[in-house]
């Protein structure tokens, strides 16, 4: 059980890195986009899912296009008409960044790339997913703290205090005072912790 | 003191806060939710089962959804969503490692590794005339030690290298006019002959060299009668189709470039022959079928081009392909109903009277028809034939049938959800003990003695997987009765093929299913769909002895002028109750607020001719209706013209009959939007049975703003027209999106805004006094989110109590339509990361919990973020007196918390609709979300204030609660012998 995330972060080389594009004009009326995604090792936390890339899909333009990586990462978008488009990732437990893609209609050939998310230019540039996705929380490992903390805990930690602390607190008072106080306390009329017990008013 | 005190409760307020309300721990994954899978109605199946290793099944289906799935129990091994134009025309396996998929109109083709669905190439093939689409593997057909895939597509030929997806040879068609039906490939040729008509009346041939795709030869011959429909091949060089008329069968043999045709009339097979034939497009060899009315005519075709009826079958309900299954011998299957079941016939179609198989087979009734049917052989131990079939049925499940039974089964309907209702279980009965499924006191504690035990670390990992286990099929929440919390629910769903379930929010599972009568293909109906379902009768208080009903409302065809049906299902025992074939159309239906005595909600629906129709059709709903008939208002959207109208109830039809249920509308008022600079892109409403706690709203510095909650108001996109179409087709300084907010009832605009250089799609939702919508922003070219809250401002004197009580009022003020509301609107734009399917928000039982979006992304995923982070009260420096209300101060962009994901780490694929359901419980929510995958989660957006958590130890509470008396004693003895030694002393 415990060696499994070790086993994990071994084993998982997923890559992932980078797109980067490739322009070849098409006889049509339209531009290939052609692209890499790249999984590259990062630190994967055995937390159970891990984008195989296989499912791994690339969404162009909120959904009119959808493909799918080949083997080496790789994919194309065929027949894109001239204009700015949108590139977005889809890999489940990895972060990506939509991408902005120029296909310009001007210079047949030229293509420019960024990150939408903090405009960062892509050339021939890789880039990585900008974070590995943790859908769920980390469970704490079981300490004193967290039961102490707890109100069952604050419960019994006060009581702790009250039984062992108090009679201390009550040996280093001054034996005068002390007896002041008792005395106090019995005019008052307040009563003792026995007092208030069944049984008590046998003992007073 | 007590201001230290303040701060120090309002700093732990605030860190609760700022924990993400909702999360989850892995091993809490399954506890509240559940997922299911589904792949849709399968249209194609190719079967791999020749080598040792699993046997599996490839498919495609109408979701543009490719899988494999195990041919042993049905799940899926596999499994790829294509996009949404992307719809798959062919499927087939090559070189057996390989399953080639043909989509987008036969532009791209895709191999994906059999084993585990990977991607392997991708080949775009590009033509320029819309055409049939048409994939064929070749058996021997190589070129290279190549195998070759013949693709047509877009009106040219693609020969294509099965290893590396490289086009070969390419034959261009689109110049010369053909229509191209089939693709021939006799076996072990070399030649391929391309075949098809120009215009209706002349038929084409080309023969191509398979090596190099030359043409061969070119031949044509004019049939001046005209042919109507499909070619089917029958042999390699044999033609059959129907001429113009639709009753004579042509024979067309083309052998070496000859063409010759022959005619025979369908009336010489069948006698008294009326209706229109049609021949199925199943591929046999030397045998075809022919639909006449509900017969079916098997001829056989001899080489001379005679034809012979061999069979005819009356009720048949599929024929699948041929399958060759040793030495030149091939079967199909032929698949009838009788008396409620299925009977499969496997045929050799060689030797007709010879069948190879006949079992009958029980699927079940709620099932309907069989639609498709596909076969595959395996050896027997004995070393004989076997035959499985799959068989589709009307319901779009999905069922595997071997020796006489169902294998497996697959509801596959479930993957095209139209819509969603919800219904309360039954009452627990005083008779039905709880104590049964509760187990007993000592099972109970022992399970929380091991859930502490795993809390303390101290569990072995036999122990976890008990506690694991425990939990997840926890007998509680999958009760068939109602439980105190009103987590366990019944959702009703409708799916496409006209068929509703009702899933159990406990655990998913179907607890019954009807396949609609009246949404069934049948004479007067011809294409059925079903539109909307909703609540007709919830009984509570004084009928509460009556099952809850569900109105499923039904159109007869595409059209929005199609004749409607309506259908009651009582949602305790799924029988229907009563159907109504309706006259009328329907184009809007609005469930009233009022219900009669029997707790039925009274129903108009308006027509597309604009009258309006009452239901129940009752003496009572009239009287209950008449009292509220100037007090009916509604509106109606005309997207295409841009128009938005409002309407309202004016007197009874008048019409040859006179129809007491029946009224005339008249239009209120209109808004026209400019066409040539605004077309309307989004609207949308506040749900109508939303709860809204309170209308006050207290801010900073003890103010309050009042909500301005209106039932009646509209949230209306409009974009540019040349900005309406997808992202990339317009530049930013031709683009603008304006938002509108509209009371419906008097036509009133009550707010205007523009996003200069934005375009939709926009996804908005609408709550209380707010509404969110998504769109994107092409001048950043990023999504973008906006909040527009809207606050009542005629009663923002009313500040304190006296002011409340003896100051202006709503209610007391004169009300007039001309009287423009004094309404203040607040807004604020933020960036959004993902592109987004569908929003929703969180809805609670009595509106006291604050809200979450539920925001389906484009990796089908559904986020939840807090409303607080959509508030247009955000600033870059809140106030100390904003801090301590919660306001967080603004960034430019909504964070993308992965914790908050509700679907954590599943997926429902295409994604398509989330439902919100409150639970009894305020601080709960259900969220539902379906598209192929369906998904139920249970949610609290504030956490659970008002209950225990499912991991509160019970174990530990009783262990202090020991503790403490114990110790009680403990302290009272000590103290006891103390005060009696003080006495001695």
């Amino acid at each position: 059980m415990r060696s499994k995330p070790v086993i994990l972060v071994l084993f998982v080389h997923l890559c992932l890195s980078l797109l980067s594009f490739s322009l070849a004009i098409s006889s049509g009326d339209g531009y290939t986009i052609t692209g890499r995604v790249k999984i590259q090792s990062m630190v994967v936390k055995a937390f159970g899912t891990h984008a195989k890339s296989s499912n791994v899909k690339v969404i162009l333009n909120g959904g009119q296009r959808v493909t799918f990586l080949r083997h080496d990462g790789s994919f194309s978008f065929y027949n894109v008409p001239a204009g700015t488009h949108l590139i977005e990732v889809d890999a489940l437990g990895y972060y990506f960044s939509p991408v902005r893609v120029d296909v310009s209609a001007r210079f047949p050939g030229k293509i420019q790339a960024a990150l939408t998310e903090n405009r960062r230019g892509l050339g021939e540039l890789t880039l990585e997913p900008m974070r590995v996705e943790q859908y769920y929380e980390i469970r704490e490992p079981f300490n004193v703290m967290s039961v102490v903390k707890s109100p069952m805990g604050l419960m019994m930690g006060f009581m702790l205090v009250v039984m062992f602390l108090m009679p201390k607190l009550m040996e280093n008072m001054d034996p005068e005072e002390m007896r002041r106080a008792q005395e106090e306390m019995r005019n008052q009329g307040v009563p003792s912790l026995s007092s208030l017990l069944p049984g008590a008013a046998r003992s007073t | 003191m007590a201001m230290a005190i303040r701060v120090f409760l309002l700093s732990l307020l605030f860190l609760s806060f700022a924990d993400h309300s909702f999360s989850l721990y892995e091993d809490q994954a399954g506890l509240m939710d559940w997922h299911q899978q589904y792949i849709g109605k399968v249209k194609h199946a190719v079967f791999h089962t020749q080598k040792t290793g699993k046997k599996r099944v490839v498919v495609s289906t109408e979701e543009n959804v490719l899988a494999s799935l195990d041919l042993r129990h049905g799940q899926i091994f596999w499994r790829r969503v294509l996009g949404a134009n992307d719809a798959i025309d062919g499927v087939d396996i090559v070189l057996g490692k390989y399953v080639i998929t043909l989509s987008s109109e036969g532009s791209i083709l895709r191999a994906w590794s059999l084993p585990d669905g990977q991607m392997v190439w991708e080949s775009f093939l590009q033509g320029s005339k819309p055409s049939k689409s048409l994939l064929s593997v070749p058996i021997n057909l190589t070129v290279d030690k190549d195998n070759v895939i013949l693709v047509f597509g877009k009106g040219c030929l693609h020969a294509v290298s099965s290893i590396d997806g490289v086009v070969l040879w390419k034959k261009d068609f689109s110049a010369e006019s053909i229509e191209v039906q089939q693709i021939i490939q006799p076996l072990g040729n070399d030649k391929i002959y391309v075949v098809g008509f120009v215009g209706s009346s002349q038929f084409d041939v080309y023969q191509i060299n398979a090596k190099n795709g030359e043409l061969i030869k070119h031949a044509s011959a004019a049939f001046p009668d005209g042919f109507l429909g499909e070619v089917l091949s029958v042999s390699s060089d044999m033609l059959v189709s129907l001429d113009s008329t639709k009753s004579i069968l042509v024979t067309i043999n083309f052998q070496n470039g000859e063409i010759s045709f022959k005619k025979t009339h369908i009336s010489d097979f069948v006698e008294d022959h009326s209706g229109i034939a049609d021949i199925l497009p199943s591929k046999l060899s030397g045998v075809f079928a022919v639909k006449i009315n509900t017969l079916l005519v098997f001829i056989r075709v001899t080489a001379e081009g005679v034809l012979e009826v061999v069979d005819k079958i009356n009720n048949a309900a599929a024929v699948s392909d041929a399958l060759s299954f040793s030495e030149g011998q091939q079967a199909f299957a032929l698949v009838e109903h009788v008396d409620g079941k299925v009977l499969l016939t496997l045929k050799c179609s060689h030797d007709w009277n010879n069948d190879l198989l006949k079992e009958s087979v029980e699927v079940g009734h709620q099932r309907g028809l069989v639609h498709k049917v596909f076969i595959n052989n395996y050896i027997r131990t004995d070393r004989s034939y076997g035959f499985r079939a799959l068989i589709v049925m009307e319901d779009h499940s999905l069922l595997l049938l071997q020796q006489g039974a169902t294998v497996w089964s697959r509801e596959e309907g479930l993957a095209s959800i139209v819509d969603v209702t919800v219904s309360e279980l039954p009452v627990e009965k005083a008779g039905v003990s709880v104590a049964k499924v509760e187990q007993n006191l000592f099972e109970w504690l022992k399970g929380h003695i091991l859930k502490l035990k795993g809390t303390l670390m101290l569990a072995s990992s036999e122990d976890i997987a008990a506690i694991q286990g425990m939990r997840l099929k926890s007998s509680e929440k999958s009760k068939m009765t109602r439980d105190h919390n009103g987590f366990r629910k019944l959702l009703i769903v409708l799916t496409r093929a006209g068929k509703l379930y009702a899933l159990h929010t406990g655990d998913g599972r179907v607890v019954w299913s009807l396949l609609l009568p009246s949404l069934r293909k049948s004479g007067s109906c011809e294409h059925p769909n079903g539109l909307r379902i909703y609540q007709w009768q919830v009984p509570h208080h004084h009928a509460m002895d009556e099952n809850p009903s569900v109105l499923v409302v039904g159109r007869c065809g595409p059209n929005s002028d199609a004749s409607a049906v309506l259908s009651f299902v009582d949602t305790y025992t799924g029988k229907e109750l009563n159907s109504l074939g309706l006259v009328h159309s329907v184009a809007q239906i609005i469930p009233l607020p009022f219900t009669d005595s029997t707790e039925q909600r009274l129903h108009l629906l308006v027509d597309t001719d604009k009258h309006a129709h009452l239901y129940p059709r009752t003496s009572e709903a009239i009287n209950i209706f008449q009292r509220e008939f100037s007090n009916i208002y509604w509106y109606s959207v005309e997207a295409d013209n841009g128009i938005i109208r409002g309407h309202v109830l004016n007197r009874n039809c008048i019409g040859e009959v006179v129809d007491e249920f029946c009224f005339d509308s008249r239009e209120l008022w209109s808004i026209v939007f400019p066409s040539e600079s605004e077309k309307i892109i989004a609207t949308v409403t506040r749900k109508l049975n939303e709860v809204v706690h309170t209308q006050a709203k207290v801010v900073a510095d003890q103010d309050v703003t009042y909500k301005y909650i209106s039932k009646n108001l509209l949230f209306v996109a409009t974009a540019t027209p040349k900005a309406s179409g997808e992202i990339g087709t317009a530049t930013p300084e031709e683009a603008s999106l304006v938002v509108y907010l509209i009371d419906t009832v008097t036509g009133r605009i009550l707010h205007r805004m523009a996003h200069y250089g934005s375009q939709g799609p926009v996804h908005a939702v609408f709550s209380e006094n707010w509404v969110v919508y998504h769109y994107f922003n092409l001048r950043a070219h990023r999504y973008e989110m906006s909040v527009i809250e809207i606050y009542d401002q005629s009663r923002a004197d009313n500040r304190d109590v006296w002011k409340l009580v003896f100051g202006k009022h709503n209610l007391t003020s004169p009300i007039s339509l001309f009287s423009r509301p004094e309404v203040i609107v607040k807004s604020q734009s933020y960036y959004f990361t993902h592109s987004v399917k569908t929003i929703a928000v969180t809805s609670t039982a009595k509106g006291i919990t604050s809200k979450q979006l539920l925001i389906g992304t484009i990796g089908d995923q559904v986020l939840a973020l807090d409303k607080r982070y959509l508030d247009p009260r955000r600033s870059v420096n809140p106030t100390q007196a904003e801090r301590e209300e919660g306001i967080i101060p603004l960034t430019d962009s909504l964070p993308i918390i992965p914790q908050s994901y509700v679907t954590h780490a599943l997926k429902v694929e295409n994604l398509r609709g989330i439902v919100t359901v409150p639970a009894k419980l305020e601080s709960t929510t259900l969220a539902f979300a379906y598209g192929v995958d369906l998904f139920l989660t249970r949610m609290a957006p504030s956490r659970t204030y008002d209950s225990l958590t499912e991991d509160f130890s019970y174990a530990l509470l009783l262990i202090t609660i020991v503790a403490l008396i114990a110790a009680i004693f403990v302290t009272w003895v000590l103290s006891e012998r103390k005060e009696l030694q003080d006495k001695w002393r």
